[in-house]
């Protein structure tokens, strides 16, 4: 094993990861006659239509929702069951979309399964189809098409691949889970992928706070010349594309730029588990593992559990709340998303639901800039995110983006840092939003 | 369910002002212990009168202003004291006071208060009351007593080891050197003692409430300018007797580095710490006055938004050396 590597700047949040880390994941089963809520738009690109109407009988793994735009990723449903409507729904992103809800029969009646043991890999080609074909998307959160990312402008020389495992968000422990528990999938996934992209280097980074999954995996690619695993060092935000790039290659990728740019490719320890399904079983993605954790949950957790499954069915199995959660996130604390009510379904990008305590999730007033410079310190984009904040208060757009500041990958490492609890990272991602938009 | 929705980060770090300016309050104790040990009492209530003057006037202004009362922040608490380090201990009650005054009210809270400053405010204030006050200011500095109890002044006045550098340059012998080193020497309250701010700042290194730039470009600016300019000629100065006389280490730790007053980013801190060595050495060896270090220090203040916007880091994924724009 090589040196642990690491980006300059960061931070060093409590990991709180002891909650979950040690809990096998445990399946949920949805119950008969739940509902299932089924957004038609669980990745970047165009939302898909619905391929059913209301009354229809779906079956367990079919697909209910797709598009003919290039960039999409299609739905299917995780139950057998009836179509029950075809609405608008919230999403645990924050926003609304339509979505094909189903009743679960409870019978679980499901197209299928293909054999398990395939004897050689399909063409490149087929590799493509099948993982567009299951609806696999980025599941570390972003939910970019992975059939999209997977085939880059031949201009892009792809020369290496990393597997993300660094689960830098503090509570989270699925990918340490995942790799615990499944580890052979994971690297049969990650050669499959590597299979499209010939005489590339694969890289498996792990934070050094997973010492069993290292040592796990460390051992079952030994024989893989193309594989390394490399030791990232523990800090925030080390699962950063462009950080965890950088960790590994010493490449930056460039403002505004993508990573293919300087031929590499990302993808999260649950995506390539899920490339796997796809690609030798053409099982469709229909579920995810979700760390549950914080001081009001009553179980906290690493539960695998169906998508389109309410939040609030989840919480009812596993045992509810030990008190009144004072706020709900869907996402690790430093970039997730706070939510306003369980009556939204799991989707693919889902990866935890933290339920804070007052005293976990109390966030205190903002106060005047001291110019202690943590902020500078510490963002791992090397932005002045004290003088950001100040454009952005005075509208003063130009010099916002003059300064970099859509180069902002919105970690939060500022507003954590921030002695003064300034709202640096919520004002310049406002800020980032809305000039992106305008872009457009 | 009443749940709380708001942007990300949903955690803090445990880091507030009021622990900052508490780490720098217990950085400068050793300096006020040594203060007392050499000046006896009177610095005590000196440096407590400066500090409670500097609060109230923090307080005052904000009510008067109507504004939200943070007096108790500390920052105010830890500006009475650094203006206090910055009098002779032969100073009249009403100098702490009047000191406060320019401090809080005209140097911090009219620019906009805590971190809107652009000057910093302790010595804003020296510098004033060295302009409306010089002779008591400049000329009465007393021999340390090393009397505890005594809140008397001492008739006379003596020279400070870099007056009398001035009026006649000498070599430093080595008792010379470790006179000033442990503060046995006629000074300002809470800068003779170099050892003791030392102490505090190295406290505050390994706090991370500042960083090795500005005290080690600072100090190494000044010891080598001096030595190579010397007194006496090119090669002559001392460079120990330079950094722990007056108030280099003071400068060093605790002014150059005011958060509010110095630049955000570690190229800014550089240069500004080389600027003030610089301006420090030139001040005491050309210029009027025989101690340089707050001159140095006001004078580098103007330049910091400039170093900010030029020296800001190059940004992750942009070639070329970016430097902050205006649009």
């Amino acid at each position: 094993m090589s040196a642990v590597r690491t980006f300059p700047s960061g931070v060093h949040p409590h990991d709180e990861k002891s909650w979950t880390a040690g809990k096998a994941v445990q399946t949920i089963l949805p119950k008969a006659g739940s509902e299932m809520v089924f957004p038609m738009s669980q990745h970047i690109g165009a939302p898909c239509e619905p391929l059913v109407a209301v009354g229809d009988k779906v079956l367990l793994g079919q697909k209910i929702g797709d598009s003919e735009k290039f960039v999409t990723s299609p739905v299917h449903s995780s139950v057998s069951g009836a179509v029950t409507a075809i609405r608008k729904a919230e999403t645990p992103s924050g926003t609304s979309c339509q979505a094909v809800v189903i009743e679960n029969d409870g019978q679980d009646q499901g197209v299928k399964p293909k054999d398990d043991k395939l004897q050689s890999l399909p063409d490149k080609a087929e590799i493509l189809r099948r993982i567009r074909e299951a609806g696999v998307v980025g599941l570390g959160g972003a939910g970019f098409p992975t059939h999209i990312k997977l085939s880059p402008p031949p201009e892009k020389k792809i020369d290496t691949l990393i597997v993300n495992a660094a689960e830098c968000e503090p509570y989270l422990t699925t990918d340490h889970r995942v790799m615990l528990e499944m580890p052979d999938r994971m690297i049969s996934g990650f050669k499959i992928i590597l299979s499209l992209f010939p005489g590339a280097k694969g890289y498996i980074a792990i934070e050094i706070n997973k010492p069993e999954a290292i040592e796990k995996i460390t051992k079952l690619v030994e024989k893989e010349s193309n594989i390394e695993v490399v030791s990232l060092k523990t800090k925030y935000p080390q699962g950063a594309e462009k950080q965890l790039i950088y960790a590994c290659t010493h490449r930056e990728v460039p403002s505004g730029g993508l990573p293919a740019d300087i031929g590499c490719l990302v993808d999260n320890v649950d995506t390539v588990v899920a490339i796997q399904r796809a690609v030798l079983k053409e099982r469709p993605l229909i579920r995810r593992i979700i760390t549950v954790s914080g001081g009001a949950a009553a179980n906290p957790g690493n539960y695998k559990v169906r998508i389109g499954m309410k939040y609030s069915d989840m919480m009812e199995a596993i045992g509810g709340f030990k008190s009144d959660p004072y706020k709900l996130i869907s996402g690790g604390p430093m970039m997730g998303v706070a939510l306003f009510t369980l009556d939204i379904p799991v989707i693919k990008t889902s990866s935890s639901l933290l339920c804070f305590t007052e005293e976990e999730g109390k966030l205190p007033e903002e106060r005047n800039c001291i110019r202690c410079g943590k902020c500078v310190d510490h963002c791992p984009m090397r932005l002045m995110p004290l003088d950001l904040n100040q454009y952005v208060i005075h509208n003063e757009m130009d010099s916002f983006v003059a300064n970099h500041g859509l180069d902002c990958i919105e970690c939060g490492t500022c507003s954590y840092v921030c002695p003064a609890k300034r709202y640096l990272a919520q004002s310049i991602r406002t800020a980032r939003k809305e000039m992106l938009a305008r872009r457009k | 369910m009443r749940l709380v929705v708001t942007s990300t980060p949903h955690t803090r770090s445990k880091d507030t002002i009021e622990q900052t300016m508490r780490e720098v309050l217990l950085a400068l104790a050793p300096a006020t212990i040594m203060a007392v040990y050499y000046f006896g009492l009177r610095a005590l209530l000196i440096i407590l009168l400066t500090m409670a003057a500097s609060v109230a006037f923090e307080w005052l202004y904000q009510k008067i202003t109507k504004q939200t009362i943070t007096a108790l922040d500390g920052s105010a608490a830890v500006t009475g004291v650094l203006l206090a380090f910055n009098l002779p201990v032969s100073s009249p009650f009403w100098m702490p006071i009047v000191g406060s005054f320019f401090a809080i009210v005209i140097a911090k809270q009219l620019f906009g208060g805590l971190g809107q400053n652009f000057l910093n405010p302790a010595l804003a204030a020296r510098a004033f009351l060295m302009a409306a006050y010089t002779p008591l200011m400049a000329s009465r500095f007393t021999a340390p007593a090393r009397n505890l109890f005594s809140l008397s002044v001492d008739a006379v006045s003596v020279a400070t080891p870099l007056t009398q550098m001035r009026e006649s340059p000498f070599i430093p012998a080595a008792g010379d050197i470790l006179n000033a080193f442990l503060g046995n020497t006629a000074g300002c309250l809470g800068e003779t003692c170099a050892l003791a701010l030392i102490i505090g700042g190295v406290y505050l290194l390994i706090r991370r409430i500042i960083t090795w730039h500005i005290p080690v470009v600072y100090t190494a600016t000044v010891f080598l300018l001096s030595v190579f300019l010397g007194r006496s000629g090119l090669m002559t100065g001392n460079g120990l007797f330079e950094i722990f006389s007056g108030g280099v280490m003071m400068g060093a730790f605790f002014m150059v580095t005011d958060y509010a007053t110095s630049p955000v980013n570690d190229l800014g801190k550089i240069i500004m710490a080389l600027g003030c060595g610089v301006l420090t050495v030139v001040i005491r060896f050309y210029g009027g006055y025989p101690e340089g270090v707050s001159y140095s220090i006001l004078l580098m203040n103007l330049f910091v938004p400039l170093l900010d916007k030029y020296c800001a880091p190059r940004v992750f994924g942009v070639k070329k050396k970016g430097g902050a724009q205006n649009a």
